[in-house]
């Protein structure tokens, strides 16, 4: 009967510092794109206790993306603000990222900032296919490309033939 | 020879990765528009992470404590294993681009088969890689045929290089002792498997861009096996200069 309350505390207890984690991890912004949190992008994939410590698991937009060594610094920094110690962060290629997992509130955070978010279901987009993208500004879809690749390798350079404005893609992968 | 098969398999697909990445690096700054100035450094970029999550892998596998700066920056033009169409010049823009659109087209559909590979970090690296080089097979397609269906000038240069380029393309398909035991325990990519649909993309592009396929002839090879053109050692140069001065620095 004791031990039985105390696993059950135990488990409760792993929870509670699981939740604060899962907390201090998600709070941790895109560096070049400071508006959307790991969360929101769906980099952050995992919180776990490992070994008794708390690990966090990533995952890189790109395979180049200069912006996941920090992330893993600001999400290290961020756990052991949160009292965590030693806290592990683990970068995984699989299953890979896909903008499919960029939550429907990213998204509005995005167009908000400016940039178009990504249009339509990644895994239904043709090698030569074009999007259908809408202007973050006007709301316009009488929009044009410009170059396939922007300011980032996870956006495209697009302008919006309605309002005239330019503007950043997130490109859909 | 103490290498194992898989190390020496998977550091070909890294040496290729960087050998082009870099060579396409050379180019920022010098671009014809600033858009395309962006979009070669975002080719590069994309082809040195690959590189870098293969480095570290093959690493790992080797077991010896090298890690992927250790492959990269201290290891001489012989050791280098890459196909020697990745190492050739820039050339003017037409001779990137079509240099870069004969890799992509190869590139695309082979990581495409290497995420089915027995072996799960490999193809984890491929299922990031092959998202990226669809973007690589579309942007050099559309300055292929841009620059091919373009002015006299640009046609002229465009068919040049293709034609200086495409002895370099066989290399690509061949498999030696190496890969085959790979191949048949289903850990590596069989060439041969991708040849069709990597012909079928650059047909197409060279119709709409009226360029002529050159006849497949004499075909240039042993960069796979670390005999390499004099460029290589150019590009380890510039490349390799940091860590060849300066030991073991970090910043």
């Amino acid at each position: 009967m004791v031990s039985a309350v105390a696993t059950h505390s135990l488990g409760q207890l792993a929870r509670d510092q699981l939740e604060r984690a899962w907390e201090a991890a998600s709070a941790v912004v895109d560096p070049e794109v400071p508006v959307l949190t790991i969360a929101d992008l769906g980099v952050l994939r995992d919180v776990q206790i490992v070994e008794g410590f708390i690990e966090a698991t990533i995952t890189p937009t790109y395979s180049g993306c200069p912006a996941m060594n920090l992330i893993a610094l600001n999400v290290e920094a961020a756990l052991e603000e949160a009292g965590f110690v030693m806290p592990r962060i683990k970068t995984v290629l699989s299953p890979a990222w896909t903008t499919d997992w960029m939550t429907e509130e990213g998204k509005a955070k995005l167009r908000a900032y400016g940039i178009a978010p990504p249009a339509g279901k990644a895994s239904r987009r043709a090698l030569f296919g074009e999007d259908e993208v809408t202007c973050p500004h006007c709301g316009s879809g009488n929009t044009q490309r410009i170059s396939e690749f922007g300011s980032t390798a996870c956006k495209a350079l697009w302008r919006c033939k309605a309002c005239a404005e330019p503007f950043d893609y997130f490109k859909c992968i | 020879m103490t290498e194992t098969p898989l190390f020496s398999y998977t550091l070909r697909l890294a040496d290729n990765a960087l050998i082009l990445g870099h060579r396409v690096s050379e180019w920022v700054g010098h671009a014809p528009v600033l858009e395309e100035d962006l979009a070669l450094g975002n080719l590069a970029l994309d082809l040195i992470g690959q590189s870098r999550s293969f480095y570290t892998y093959a690493g790992e596998i080797e077991g010896k404590g090298r890690d992927e700066d250790a492959l990269a920056y201290l290891r001489d033009a012989g050791g280098y294993r890459n196909a020697l169409l990745v190492e050739q010049p820039n050339g003017d823009f037409a001779q990137t681009i079509v240099r870069h659109l004969l890799y992509s087209a190869y590139a695309h559909p082979y990581f495409d088969a290497l995420t089915r590979s027995k072996d799960a970090m490999l193809a984890a690296i491929a299922a990031k890689a092959v998202k990226e080089m669809a973007y690589h097979v579309r942007h050099t397609a559309e300055w292929t045929i841009r620059l091919g269906d373009g002015s006299d000038e640009s046609h002229r240069r465009t068919q040049n290089a293709l034609d200086e380029l495409w002895p370099y393309t066989g290399e690509l398909f061949e498999n030696d002792q190496i890969e085959r035991a790979l191949i048949d325990t289903g850990i590596a990519v069989n060439p041969s498997d991708i040849r069709t649909r990597w012909s079928k993309t650059l047909d197409e592009v060279f119709e709409d861009a009226t360029l002529t396929r050159p006849r497949d002839g004499y075909m240039q090879s042993g960069g796979r096996s670390g005999r390499h053109s004099e460029h290589l050692g150019f590009i380890l140069t510039e490349l390799q200069y940091l860590q060849r001065s300066h030991p073991g620095a970090k910043w």
